[in-house]
């Protein structure tokens, strides 16, 4: 399967699935991620200092930065797993610091998050693991549902490994998995954390092809979260380098390459 | 001022601050198990209130409640049985020789069916349960929350406190009596075997004489006080294991904790509840 039909088949929803994909794909009017001011601490220790951010849809951002400066923790708070100790989250026009569980879950259902190491549910198969999203929240039959598990994980080159559980599964297999289940809710918004950390270069590129894909046909906005320089080169239209909880530089990769910032050069100079 | 004075003032400047130092490690020693003690109780005060929040929002989680009932319940049937089983031949046993010897041999029947239904057989559940159960859950919760699995569930729009929390607490609330119906049975039938092997007694007879003088508030109570038993080991091994941090070790420590903290409390609350019991079904 070609990367362009990956793409197809992971945005393509199965037949009688009624779901109001404007909300999903937060097409509205605005960035569709605005963080003002974020703060967060963990007892003394200053992770993200005031950080500010926008992401329109259909862009990607990527995430750079050592290990242990708060990139996990950025997504974490965006999609509300963590509060900030300050500062404004707003997700297509909706506060998600100021929003109550429902509203909060409400708008949980509109963003994909692909977890560091996968997470897959380690007592469901591949394939309820993928359907899980679907069982929850939307209103298909079990043989759509079967479909459409069925055609998420084709797209990520998974198909024949439906009944097989997660432990039985690679590092990268269950990162692939978890990167299915993220798109099962054609979500407006994707997190990824190291999507393709653990990945053989042939799949890292197909993983960085189907993000922009999903980016250019269906207006997804991404937050990246990664190590992969290439990666971040090939899908990110624009990328921020944090550093000490702040962001050091931002903007296109080539500016970044070329900035005269002692740490920047540093970071990008192993592999240039 | 005296050579010895100025030494001795001397002396005490220099040492101030190592008795601050000293009173103040000594009051940190006092005050932080009092308040890691209290930490603990406000949160796991939190929790259940999170918890509750869920339980009156839909979706109320069926599939998942049956199969928790089934691995708190059926699973738990055989290890129950076996305990309420010893129990029973044991205190046959036991009795038969101290009812002989004050010469009530006729009421050995009634000690062991008083015996087990009122405090051997409640008891011996909730910490078999404890053991078994409370190991399980405080495992499971701990082990999906440090591979962030949890996060997944949250991140995913599900309410993890209803899905994970809220299904086991109920399960180990519903099974906790049916179970103790089992360990009450077999420890009466074994009761009865080791009885009749001593000197041949027709079951019927046993009961009978077992149940005689016995009201419906001397089975009903002590079989239902163990739904609290079941709501602190499901509360207590869900809080556990929700908390749990630090990789594997931290997975252990859950499942240790989750059985210790449980075991306790239901044996805390076998005291108060035994005490309420007395009070308001004498």
């Amino acid at each position: 399967m070609t990367p362009t039909e990956q793409a197809v088949a992971l945005q393509a929803p199965a037949s009688g699935e009624n779901r109001a994909a404007e909300t999903r794909s937060g097409n509205g009017a605005g960035p569709a991620m605005v963080l003002q001011g974020v703060h967060k601490c963990f007892d003394a220790q200053v992770v993200l200092n005031g950080i500010d951010l926008t992401v329109g849809a259909g862009k990607t951002l990527a995430v750079l930065g050592r290990s242990g400066t708060g990139k996990s923790v950025l997504l974490k708070l965006i999609v509300g797993l963590q509060k900030p100790d300050s500062g404004s989250i707003r997700i297509h026009g909706q506060e998600m610091t100021a929003s109550d569980l429902e509203a909060t879950n409400e708008i949980r259902k509109t963003m994909g998050f692909l977890f560091q190491h996968a997470a897959l549910y380690d007592s469901l198969t591949v394939a309820e693991n993928v359907a899980f999203p679907l069982r929850r929240h939307s209103k298909m039959t079990a043989s759509e549902r079967a479909d459409r598990v069925k055609e998420l994980l084709a797209g990520v080159g998974m198909e024949a490994d439906l009944n097989k559980m997660p432990s039985d599964l690679s590092g990268g297999m269950q990162k692939r998995v978890g990167l299915a289940r993220a798109l099962a809710l054609e979500p407006g918004i994707l997190l990824l954390d190291e999507p393709t950390a653990g990945l053989d270069p042939i799949t890292s590129r197909e993983i960085d092809e189907l993000i922009l894909k999903l980016q250019e046909e269906r207006d997804v906005a991404s937050i990246v979260v990664t190590h992969d320089l290439h990666s971040a080169k090939t899908i990110a239209d624009r990328i921020v380098l944090l550093h000490e909880g702040n962001v050091v530089i931002e903007g296109s990769f080539e500016e970044l390459e070329k900035s005269d910032d002692k740490f920047v050069a540093e970071f990008f100079k192993r592999d240039t | 001022m005296s050579h010895n004075a100025k030494d001795s003032r001397l002396w005490s400047a220099q040492d101030a601050p190592q008795s601050v130092s000293l009173m103040d490690s000594t009051l940190a020693s006092i005050w932080n198990p009092i308040n890691v003690f209290l930490e603990w109780f406000g949160e796991i005060g939190i929790f259940i209130w999170q918890v509750l929040r869920a339980t009156v929002r839909r979706p109320f989680e069926g599939r998942e409640l049956i199969r928790q009932l089934d691995e708190v319940g059926s699973k738990s049937l055989p290890m129950v049985a076996l305990a309420g089983a010893a129990i029973g031949a044991v205190l046959a046993l036991e009795s038969r020789h101290s009812l002989i010897r004050f010469g009530a041999k006729a009421m050995l029947p009634a000690a062991i069916v008083f015996s087990i239904i009122h405090e051997t057989g409640p008891v011996v559940t909730g910490l078999v349960v404890s053991g078994r159960v409370g190991a399980g859950i405080g495992a499971e919760l701990g082990s999906m929350k440090v591979t962030e699995q949890i996060d997944a569930i949250e991140a995913s729009g599900v309410n993890p406190y209803k899905l994970l929390a809220f299904t086991r607490i109920v399960a180990c609330m519903l099974m906790l009596p049916l179970l103790t119906l089992a360990a009450d049975f077999a420890g009466v039938a074994t009761g009865w075997i080791a009885t009749t092997l001593a000197e041949p007694m027709s079951f019927h007879k046993f009961l009978h004489a077992g149940f005689a003088g016995a009201s419906f508030s001397d089975f009903l109570a002590p079989t239902f006080r163990t739904m609290v038993f079941g709501l602190i080991i499901g509360v207590v091994a869900c809080f556990q294991g929700m908390r749990s941090q630090g990789g594997t070790e931290g997975v252990g420590r859950s499942a240790t904790s989750s059985v210790v903290l449980s075991s306790l409390f239901v044996m805390l609350a076998d005291v108060i509840l035994t005490k309420l019991i007395l009070v308001f079904f004498p």
